[in-house]
């Protein structure tokens, strides 16, 4: 492993062995994901500057769509890289929420206790990972669903966590409404950026090829010395953090925190949509998906049931039209903004 | 034989009630091509498998005089045992180059690169960036090799590389056996079809059911001798 993580270091091109026979390089990164480097960093510095441009509730809109996006990412990861199909991410959604709680009222602002809250949330992943990856396919689905449950169950029978009503969160008190809410914002920015960025990283490193050979075939992945097990269980603890980070801007954003809300199972069911819809196994899937059940949700929320009927009657079509997703469509032209295979490239190629 | 690079000791495998493997004895010396050969069921590829540490066996299985029954599958890569799986097992969603690169995510350092891989199987340079179920049974299993060979294994185990293929192809893929030799790699491989197998052994060793009925070099037996063996048509002969 050692000769690919050199070549995953500094440089972005890099020979592909010492021998240097024929020269052929490995080459990370495309023409498309150079050019969107600019772009990305200003729709980046226009996301920061937006409380200063837009009224509260843009903001708060904004903050929910970065927690369905941060949920978005970390379960295209499990299931789309890892083959870790999870109903149950609300689990960790709610232990970051009820997290916070707890850390407020113990005194601690409650937008420093995000890290804590999200850092909980990972320790928390590892003897859950150790019960649910005894579990294959839809048994593995139909764990992580219980897990959320039993999270819930036990946390409602917390009375100093507000049982079953819920409670308000603490701690806020010395913030106006206005600052409250571009603090929020950005925190839930930063998660956001922090998971797309994570994600990137993590998927271009050794980690990333392994998962994808583990969710191919995690047998041959083992034979060729992949651990299959260490490999998924690095991916479940870091959507557990991003998971617990966006439970706790959740809590934040709407300051309080009620079991039904946080550990409900249609948080499960967000994150499949914007997948699905998106492209599943790539980095720009869950941020398209994101996109549209946005515009969905903002256009048709005031259609009532209409609105569910074609949020679901969209993932059909999608799922039957293009498996790969809206992304897809763009992939079949070769666009890549985060490109994460190996791209091998001859001499006679990196001169022209 | 001075110390065996692989040896395996008294290897015993149970499948729940079945036992597969009963008590088998196997070494493999520095730089030699060994064949196990046997018919359908005889216990080749558990013994493969054994050996890269994916089935928990009863015995002692030492490499270079080191003992590794305990290691997972991905030490024994790390120390250069490594193996071609039956059937391939590409990782279809990754590129050609890609399923090659992850051999070496455990694999150690050594003279064989991407590079040197793209050298001896030169189809692979215009269609690296193919995802490998486009690709021909034979093409698929050079691409499987390849893998192997860029974790620069001590001991290549090759299971089953003619299955499934024409025969030309399964030639074209048994003729560069001694290039995969070249530096310190041995190679255990397992075959149905003997012919090609002892063709490019130095010694062999035949199972049926689980247990070893004939071993020795190729040309110290007959062609019955090895059909009684590998059948169990008649008595069986040890060399």
């Amino acid at each position: 492993m050692t000769e690919m993580a050199t070549r995953e270091g500094a440089a972005d091109e890099s020979p592909a062995a010492p021998s240097q026979v024929s020269g052929v390089r490995i080459r990370r990164s495309t023409r498309s994901s150079r050019l969107a480097i600019a772009p990305a960093l200003i729709v980046l510095a226009v996301l920061a500057y937006l409380p200063f441009l837009f009224a509260q509730d843009t903001t708060n809109t904004m903050v929910n769509f970065f927690i369905l996006l941060v949920l978005g990412m970390t379960w295209n990861v499990l299931a789309g890289y890892a083959g870790l199909v999870s109903v149950g991410q609300q689990a960790f959604l709610g232990a970051g929420a009820y997290s916070v709680l707890w850390l407020a009222q113990q005194g601690m602002d409650p937008l420093a206790a995000l890290p804590v809250a999200a850092v909980f949330c990972g320790v928390v992943a590892i003897p859950v990972s150790w019960l649910v990856f005894r579990l294959r396919g839809g048994y593995f689905a139909i764990g992580t669903w219980a897990v959320a449950e039993v999270f819930a169950l036990v946390t409602i029978r917390s009375s100093a966590l507000g049982g079953g009503t819920g409670t308000n969160l603490p701690g806020l008190d010395g913030y106006d409404p206005v600052t409250l809410g571009a603090l929020t914002y950005w925190a839930a920015l930063a998660i956001a950026v922090l998971t797309l960025l994570g994600s990137y990283l993590m998927l271009r490193s050794r980690v990333g090829l392994a998962l994808t050979a583990v969710r191919d075939d995690d047998h041959a992945a083992e034979g060729v010395g992949v651990r299959p097990a260490g490999a998924k269980r690095v991916v479940y603890l870091l959507a557990a953090i991003g998971a617990g980070a966006a439970g706790g801007v959740l809590a934040i954003s709407q300051l309080n925190v009620q079991a039904d809300n946080v550990y409900g199972v249609q948080w499960a069911a967000y994150m499949i949509f914007v997948v699905l819809i998106g492209g599943i196994g790539t980095l720009e899937g869950p941020i398209i998906g994101t996109i549209v059940f946005f515009i969905l949700q903002q256009t048709l929320a005031s259609h009532g049931a209409w609105y569910l009927i074609l949020v679901g009657l969209v993932a059909v079509v999608m799922a039957l039209w293009s498996p790969r997703g809206l992304w897809g469509i763009a992939e079949r032209f070769g666009v890549h903004l985060f490109p994460v295979g190996y791209r091998v490239v001859h001499p006679e190629e990196s001169q022209s | 034989m001075s110390v065996p690079l692989l040896s395996a000791k008294g290897l015993t495998v149970r499948h729940g009630q079945l036992t597969a493997l009963h008590g088998i004895d196997l070494d493999l010396a520095p730089g030699e091509v060994f064949a196990v050969v046997g018919a359908n069921g005889a216990g080749k590829s558990t013994l493969l498998r054994t050996l890269a540490g994916l089935h928990p066996p009863g015995g002692r299985i030492r490499l270079e005089d080191v003992d590794i029954t305990g290691l997972s599958p991905h030490e024994r890569v790390r120390r250069g045992l490594v193996m071609v799986p039956e059937g391939r097992r590409l990782f279809r969603s990754l590129s050609v180059a890609e399923n090659i690169l992850l051999g070496t995510v455990c694999g150690r350092r050594g003279g064989w690169d991407l590079d040197r891989v793209l050298e001896l199987f030169p189809w692979m340079r215009d269609r690296r960036r193919e995802r490998v179920d486009h690709l021909s049974g034979g093409e698929q299993q050079q691409v499987a090799i390849g893998r192997a060979l860029v974790a620069n294994p001590r001991v290549l185990l090759l299971d089953e590389i003619s299955l499934g293929l024409a025969p030309v192809v399964v030639r074209q893929i048994y003729r560069t056996l001694p290039t995969l030799l070249e530096g310190d790699t041995s190679i255990l491989l397992v075959e149905q079809d003997v012919r090609q197998a002892l063709r490019a052994a130095s010694r062999f060793q035949c199972l049926l059911e689980g247990r070893t009925t004939l071993a020795g070099r190729p040309g110290d037996h007959t062609a019955e001798e090895v059909e009684a063996a590998y059948f169990g048509f008649a008595g069986t002969a040890t060399a």
